[in-house]
């Protein structure tokens, strides 16, 4: 065996790929450089993101963050950086950001939106995570009438005895049943409300007043302005839209003829129309509709509009979780013999607001994008306060900084959002 | 059931029965549901009644044919601060037309384009137009809207820099075309006598295209052989019109714009407030459209271009034969609903002052007449038809592409 010297007994060492089959070399090979066409392409899209930052990057760095006006601030760019540079005058955000963010709400109480808007969040946890108690419901029930009145302020009344109209609808719901049937407890549900807040509430309200004024500083509507504003229109008219839609969805299905002729109506209708014109009607029109007398406040205008608008909308995205429910669902619920309120309520409404929830939250991001309509009619949004400001003699000639604020916070609050919608997406995602 | 069961039935009925059988309650609830709905309108409409009597208005559409005494200064008609209201909504209407349709031309090729690069092998490309979308797609549209529209503005140069002897900005396209912070303008065509024959030639050469293409099809599903059917296509597009148009001793000619005084004169304008709008919505939109583009063609299995390459088509090929047919049904739905929202997001123009339907009737007509009722509601019926009409058209489309299955 000795002399057969030619078989190896060891293995030679792996020798390493060539060049430009591993690392950066490959990747750029692969992914930039792999046919001509890409190289141009790669080379035309890297000339474009440089002349786009190029332009850019020194005017947003090139910048005065503490003068007091436009003037003061081309003085500090031109002395800093050279004559001609061309910077960006952040100091109106640094002086205006408040505003911008609160309108015209007292200083002093700023905590209070900054409380509302965390509460929100406890508030929507129990629809966000599966694993927060059942209980916090009750606070999300609540949630609502706090925040109506942490943010308004004025007496704590109101807010408790218009709570306990929704109390005495769910009293209804409970108890009714044995008196008048289900249908019957329904429309109580509906109707006893509407009295008792139409007809009890106020002098109800008046007496507790006069008997302990309890309460704190109020502020009225035309002192909110800002992002505040964008956020409790988007977020109230989401809110109040998801009943509604719900509603509608489910009319807009049901075999009852004269229900869905008139549920598809009010669906294609609002849908057909720009939010525009519906905020045109908020705030010319709807006073009209009204008993002679009634003024409601611009901003309950607004939201009462935007509701219906996002109803619609939302209708359409329930409808299409509807769809997606497998049709054994809804025969195994008729085969349990449970009527069509159980069922719905039960076993197909669960479903489909979870196959819904990415959609409902693509539809909050469109609305929340959509309240800077407001500003058309005149409330101080954002972009309502971006025509402002400009206004003030310091700051006469202002363009871009504001914009660009402006539109970076709606893009950090939309695009987290978005992300957010499709991490559930995935979540839920379940298969079979 | 027998005969007598039935009438045992119509002999038993109680009036509970309208509520506890599943029968008459579906009756029961629809007519509580129209009661109610009749109730609410007669409501909110002896509010509005009473309401307008209070204010002494009466309601009517006698105030359209009114002089409105305003103008406009993007139209596509003739109009005058003299014409009618009725008119300035008709120019109004127009207005939003051309800049739905301009805007929805623009946005298809952005979103296509975006949308289909975005899948690109490319690093760089695929990671810019991700940047684009999600830039455009998270911002309001009103934001980008005023943001063009002081693009415009701010960076384009200003009529007087046109100027004299020392210009500092010039035309394009030979001394036709001036881009300016108010607009742009462009040479206008006129038209002199046998430029209808021109015309009649141009339509002639449309449905030669139309039966060649037709001709085209039934001859390589015959023979199997390929035409290069575009270059041909672009031939009969071309060539007769010009050459009738030579022979006709060329009856149509341009008006150039040219600068006198302040500001160019003659030529078509396009102002700055209709470039704005038209930008800022397509490129808003166009990300929308990227997206649907993109999760269209995502759609498509792996299998189908697969299978394409092993029949032996080569990748264009696989693209317009295989890919395209069966992605555009899934990218049609949400195309237009995309359109639809352009079109009403147009509506927005009220805040560059571009002359829409929504700034004429429901801006400057509704303030001057105080006629809130009838402008407003003119105004949505105006978006209603027009969203109606677009959605019967697109639906119609979107059922002949459908998969004729078995």
């Amino acid at each position: 065996m000795s002399d057969q010297s030619y078989v190896r007994t060891e293995m030679l060492g792996e020798k390493p790929p060539p060049s430009s089959q591993v690392g950066v070399v490959k990747w750029v090979m692969e992914n930039l450089f792999s046919s001509i066409p890409n190289a141009i392409m790669t080379i035309v899209s890297v000339w474009v993101v440089y002349y786009i930052l190029s332009g850019i990057l020194p005017w947003a760095f090139q910048s005065s963050w503490n003068a007091t006006s436009l003037h003061g601030c081309r003085a500090y760019i031109a002395e800093t950086y050279g004559e001609g540079v061309e910077g960006a005058c952040w100091s109106v955000i640094n002086e205006r950001w408040k505003q911008l963010l609160f309108g015209f709400y007292p200083k002093e109480l700023y905590w209070r939106p900054v409380v509302t808007l965390a509460l929100m969040f406890v508030a929507i946890s129990p629809v966000l995570f599966t694993s927060v108690p059942r209980k916090v419901m009750l606070f999300s029930v609540i949630y609502p009438f706090l925040a109506f009145w942490l943010l308004w302020g004025g007496s704590i009344w109101l807010p408790i005895v218009a709570f306990l109209g929704l109390v005495i609808a769910y009293l209804a719901i409970v108890y009714l049943p044995a008196l008048v049937g289900s249908l019957g407890a329904t429309i109580g549900a509906g109707v006893l409300p509407i009295l008792f807040w139409i007809v009890i509430a106020g002098p109800i309200i008046d007496g507790l007043n006069g008997i302990a004024p309890i309460g704190i500083e109020g502020v009225d509507s035309d002192q909110m302005g800002g992002f505040m504003i964008s956020i409790i229109i988007g977020v109230s008219g989401i809110a109040l839209s998801l009943p509604i839609g719900i509603l509608l969805a489910l009319g807009r299905q049901s075999p009852l003829f004269i229900v869905k002729t008139i549920c598809v109506g009010f669906i294609e209708f609002i849908r057909g129309v720009p939010l525009i014109t519906l905020l045109f009607v908020a705030s010319v029109l709807l006073n009209y509709f009204l008993p002679p007398g009634t003024n409601f406040d611009l901003i309950l205008r607004v939201i009462i509009m935007v509701t219906f608008f996002a109803a619609a909308y939302m209708a359409e995205v329930i409808r299409g979780g509807l769809a997606a429910l497998p049709k054994g669902q809804y025969e195994a619920a008729d085969a349990l013999g449970l009527d069509y309120w159980k069922a719905t309520r039960l076993i197909i409404m669960p479903q489909a607001l979870k196959i819904s929830i990415p959609n409902i939250v693509s539809n909050f991001i469109g609305l929340f994008k959509d309240t800077t309509l407001v500003s058309i009619i005149g409330l101080l949004d954002p972009m309502g306060l971006a025509r402002a400001i400009p206004a003030d003699q310091n700051w006469n000639g202002i363009v871009w900084e504001i914009y660009v604020f402006i539109a970076l916070l709606f893009w950090i609050f939309t695009f987290s959002m978005s992300r957010y919608s499709m991490y559930l997406e995935r979540k839920l995602a379940t298969g079979h | 059931m027998s005969m007598a069961d039935q009438a045992a039935e119509k002999k038993a009925f109680r009036l509970s029965m309208l509520i506890y059988d599943t029968r008459y309650r579906s009756i029961t609830i629809q007519v509580i549901a129209l009661i109610a709905l009749a109730l609410v309108g007669a409501w909110l409409v002896s509010n509005t009644l009473s309401n307008l009597e209070a204010l002494d208005k009466e309601l009517g559409f006698g105030f359209l044919s009114e002089p409105s005494s305003y103008d406009i200064n993007q139209r596509l008609i003739e109009y005058d601060s003299r014409s009618s209201h009725g008119r300035a909504a008709l120019v109004g209407i127009l207005n939003t037309l051309l800049v739905a349709f301009m805007g929805c031309v623009l946005a298809t090729i952005i979103g296509v384009t975006a949308g289909v690069a975005r899948l690109s092998k490319n690093w760089i490309i695929a990671r810019l137009m991700t940047v684009y979308v999600e830039m455009f797609r998270n911002v309001p549209i009103l934001l980008w809207i005023v943001l063009v529209m002081a693009v415009v503005i701010e960076t384009l140069p200003v009529p007087r820099s046109f100027k004299g002897e020392n210009a500092t900005s010039s035309m394009i396209l030979g001394d036709s075309v001036a881009i300016t912070n108010r607009g742009i303008y462009f040479p206008k065509p006129i038209y002199l006598e046998g430029s209808m024959i021109v015309f009649a030639a141009f339509i002639l050469s449309l449905v030669g295209i139309w039966v060649f293409g037709r001709w085209a099809k039934k001859r390589q599903a015959r023979t199997g052989d390929i035409l290069p059917t575009g270059w041909i296509k672009l031939a009969i597009f071309v060539v007769p019109t010009l050459l009738v148009f030579f022979i006709m001793g060329r009856p149509i000619t341009l008006e150039y714009p040219v600068f006198k005084g302040f500001n160019f004169q003659g030529g078509y304008q396009m102002r700055n407030s209709l470039i704005a709008l038209w930008l800022a919505l397509s490129f808003y939109t166009g990300a929308f459209i990227a997206e649907a583009v993109r999760a269209g063609i995502q759609a498509i299995s792996k299998g189908q271009s697969e299978a394409a390459a092993a029949l032996g088509l080569r990748p264009k090929r696989i693209m317009n034969l295989v890919i395209l047919p069966q992605a555009l049904r899934v990218i049609i739905p949400p195309l237009i609903s995309q359109y639809l929202n352009l079109t009403k997001n147009s509506s927005l123009a009220i805040v560059v002052g571009y002359m829409d339907i929504t700034a004429t009737l429901g801006g400057i007509t509704l303030n001057q007449t105080g006629r809130e009722m009838e402008s407003l509601l003119l105004l949505m019926a105006m978006y209603l038809s027009i969203s109606i009409t677009v959605s019967i058209a697109m639906n119609w489309y979107n059922e002949s592409i459908k998969m004729r299955e078995r």
